[in-house]
């Protein structure tokens, strides 16, 4: 009566009544579904459809599970991280409401896991039931990955993959191994070994070295056969055993080499040149004619029907003084390339003789006079080219200038470490090509292939950069545009390195854990 | 005793018939059987007509009626009006009504002296019906439901009312009614009464999922167990004779 007047309304009673479960005939309290619950349960399954048996994999050496598609997961019996995966395997647990879940004691040896899950779900019209059942998961053995790349022996190899260069540098490879590293193209190799003019991977079967074929022609302009060694055979079963190689020839062109074409690929790209410069190298050439800012790309097949050498290579620029530069207002390539005329000196002429050449140049945006600027002494050079020989009457001018050159303001830094580092493929270094000569000249290829990411932002997008951190706090970080400073590596673009020791060989891992400053 | 039927496979047979104790309505079905099971119980005492309301088959929810009179819908045909005025017994009442709440048989629910009747109905509705029906009216509603027709069923003898029903509201539909009341379900656990079972006061048919549990309840409720019309007849005689003596 008090509820009655605080309400100021009057209340009802409302007493439940019984009515009969149409099923058994048992009195009940009403219930949306009208069937008692015993008689329900028989009606509907409410785990129908969902899983009651699954198979799970397990790496033995590492104690994980296989997480599909590629992940491995390492948990403990009975852990709730176990409890976690297991409860992610199953299919159409969101159907249904997932009210408790926990492991049921199963012998360690016996390969079962067992989880009791219980669960609820709405059946006819709106009532909810709950139900427990138990899933069983059967745990089978396999090898993840790495643990499996770290059992393989390394000498039996089924599938090899020869990349060479014939090149008197290191560069390309150094730029091929961040590539690889990014993409973590390698990750099925079994063995990478350095060795003269190229590096060797061995890879445990031939699609997996097809596939970093495949991955190289991509990269860089190659051209490759393959061959295939018998080593067994069962004619009664028809098996054959294979040792299959392929060898994959990287063009011998690299970025900043001078090129005279020959007459009909010249013709071919619409009489450009014949000087060029080579600009770019990705899986197809960048050619720049400097006195005309033309430029062509020349992808794999172009290159390889004509192949050319090299005309004087990067090794053999010298600098030059810049004296004075007359811009002509011609701009090409996105603002990249502007035409002018400059009067430049050898640096080593200085204080010398009075020798001034005069030249086109497509560096008119970057120089100014008295700069340092890297480019190829024709003038003095003893050129021995059969197909510069074949052009009659082909003015050579005196220099091309390549690049602007920051050398001087790089003295200072030497020995320095740098700001950022990159990650290295474990390679295994042939005993033979090692030297006293060879390891000073790799340092030296290393250091320039190094210089060459800081002012080239292209070549760098395609390269994983990571914190060093080594290097100490400094203010002078920061994007070097304005000319003055030698370029470096805006901080944006390093990635955090990951302290994985055990674990470095593992690309995908890296990748996965990788974040952006 | 009550039967078991189904229209074209469907057990809501409550839609497609009507049954009073003066007449019986079932819809037009592409096959015999439905009407057949009507007639075999009902032809030796009263009339068992097959007609449609409006053009459609769901006739048990359009119309509302008992031994006193029928009431249709506006939108039902002169010519289906003038069908079911021929087919059954003179002294009832046909007549159509304009109501704005066309599907009576959902609106309405009465045996032949009471009727409830949907809480929003108009008054002249209301006035009609107690007039071509010769019921007291009563606005109710059935477990917080006001489509009493949907989910209660009673004659002049009981009634089966939704499951849901407090024992408060069976109480006082049964004070008001004057007839026993059960809250109980039809078709294996069907809540709606009205679609599921149809009865008067000797017989009724259910449909087909109709489980024995359902079905001893609506038997016992209804007085069904061995009931003829000549044991109403019988009963009435008794209690003449009760009285005289």
């Amino acid at each position: 009566m008090a509820q009655s007047y605080a309400s100021n309304m009057f209340e009802v009673a409302h007493t439940v009544g019984t009515v009969l479960c149409p099923m058994c005939g048992v009195s009940m309290p009403p219930n949306p579904a009208n069937i008692c619950v015993t008689c329900l349960r028989t009606q509907v399954d409410i785990t129908e459809g969902l899983q009651k048996s699954v198979t799970i994999l397990f790496c033995p050496d590492c104690s994980s599970y296989l997480q599909p598609p590629r992940t491995w997961v390492k948990a403990q019996l009975e852990s709730k991280e176990l409890l976690t995966f297991c409860l992610k395997r199953l299919k159409n647990l969101n159907k249904v409401r997932l009210v408790d879940a926990g492991f049921v004691w199963t012998e360690p040896h016996s390969k079962r896991i067992k989880v009791k899950l219980k669960i609820q779900k709405e059946v006819m019209h709106g009532a909810i039931m709950e139900q427990r059942y138990v899933v069983e998961y059967v745990v089978e053995d396999h090898m993840c990955d790495s643990c499996s790349r770290n059992a393989a022996n390394p000498d039996q190899w089924v599938a090899s993959v020869q990349v060479r260069q014939k090149v008197d540098h290191k560069r390309t490879f150094f730029y091929l191994e961040q590539v690889i590293l990014k993409h973590s193209a390698a990750s099925q190799a079994i063995n990478i070994k350095q060795i003269h003019e190229g590096v060797d991977f061995f890879f445990a079967s031939r699609s997996h070295a097809l596939k970093f074929v495949d991955f190289l022609g991509n990269v860089v302009p190659v051209r490759g056969r393959h061959d295939k060694q018998l080593v067994s055979h069962d004619p009664k079963s028809n098996h054959y055993n294979y040792k299959f190689t392929f060898s994959v020839e990287i063009c011998p062109v690299c970025k900043d080499d001078l090129i005279c074409l020959p007459q009909k690929a010249a013709a071919a790209m619409g009489n450009i040149g014949p000087l060029v410069l080579c600009q770019r190298v990705s899986n197809s050439l960048l050619l720049l004619d400097p006195q005309s800012l033309r430029s062509v790309f020349v992808d794999a097949t172009q290159y390889w029907r004509t192949p050319y050498k090299s005309l004087l290579t990067s090794r053999q620029l010298i600098e030059y003084v810049v004296l004075d530069v007359e811009p002509e207002h011609t701009i090409a390539g996105n603002g990249k390339f502007a035409l002018a005329q400059v009067q430049v000196a050898r640096v080593s002429d200085f204080g010398k003789n009075d020798l001034i050449f005069t030249s086109k140049t497509h560096l008119a945006h970057l120089l100014n006079p008295g700069d340092h600027a890297l480019g190829y002494d024709l003038y003095g050079a003893n050129l021995n080219d059969s197909e510069l020989d074949k052009y009659k009457n082909l003015v050579l001018p005196d220099v091309v200038l390549v690049k602007k050159s920051y050398e001087e303001k790089r003295q200072k830094r030497r020995g320095k470490p740098r700001p950022w580092k990159l990650k290295n493929l474990p390679m295994e270094v042939d005993v033979v090509v090692k030297g006293r000569t060879d390891e000073d000249k790799r340092i030296n290829d290393y250091e320039k292939f190094m210089d060459e990411l800081e002012e080239d932002p292209e070549l760098r997008a395609n390269v994983a950069l990571y914190r060093n951190a080594e290097y100490g706090e400094q203010s002078d970080i920061g994007s070097m545009t304005d000319g003055e400073e030698p370029p470096s590596i805006p901080i944006e673009e390093l990635l955090a390195d990951l302290q994985l020791e055990e674990d470095d060989g593992a690309a995908e891992n890296v990748d996965e854990n990788m974040e952006d400053i | 005793m009550a039967t078991r039927t189904q229209f074209e496979n469907s057990s809501e047979i409550g839609v497609f018939s009507k049954l009073t104790n003066a007449y019986c309505l079932t819809a037009i079905g592409s096959s015999e059987n439905f009407y057949s099971t009507f007639e075999t119980e009902l032809v030796e005492h009263i009339p068992v007509v097959k007609t449609s309301i409006a053009g459609t088959r769901v006739i048990g929810r359009m119309c509302v009626g008992n031994k006193n009179g029928i009431l249709l819908p506006n939108s039902t045909t002169d010519q289906e009006l003038q069908h079911i005025r021929n087919s059954i017994p003179d002294s009832v009442v046909v007549q159509r009504i304009d109501e704005r709440l066309s599907a009576l048989g959902n609106c309405v629910s009465c045996n032949d002296y009471v009727a409830l009747i949907h809480t929003d109905l108009d008054k002249e509705t209301e006035e009609l019906i107690a007039d071509v029906l010769n019921v007291e009216v009563f606005r109710q509603t059935i477990a917080g439901n006001i489509l009493v027709g949907s989910y209660c069923v009673f004659s002049n003898v009981g009634g089966l009312v939704h499951p849901h029903t407090s024992v408060e509201d069976l109480d006082e539909l049964s004070s008001l009614l004057q007839v026993p009341l059960v809250a109980g379900t039809v078709n294996r656990g069907s809540e709606v009464i009205g679609a599921g079972l149809v009865a008067n006061d000797w017989t009724a048919f259910c449909g087909f999922d109709t489980t024995a549990t359902e079905l001893s309840v609506i038997e016992s409720i209804f007085k069904l167990r061995g009931a003829q019309p000549s044991a109403v007849v019988q009963e009435m005689r008794a209690s003449l004779i009760d009285t005289l003596t």
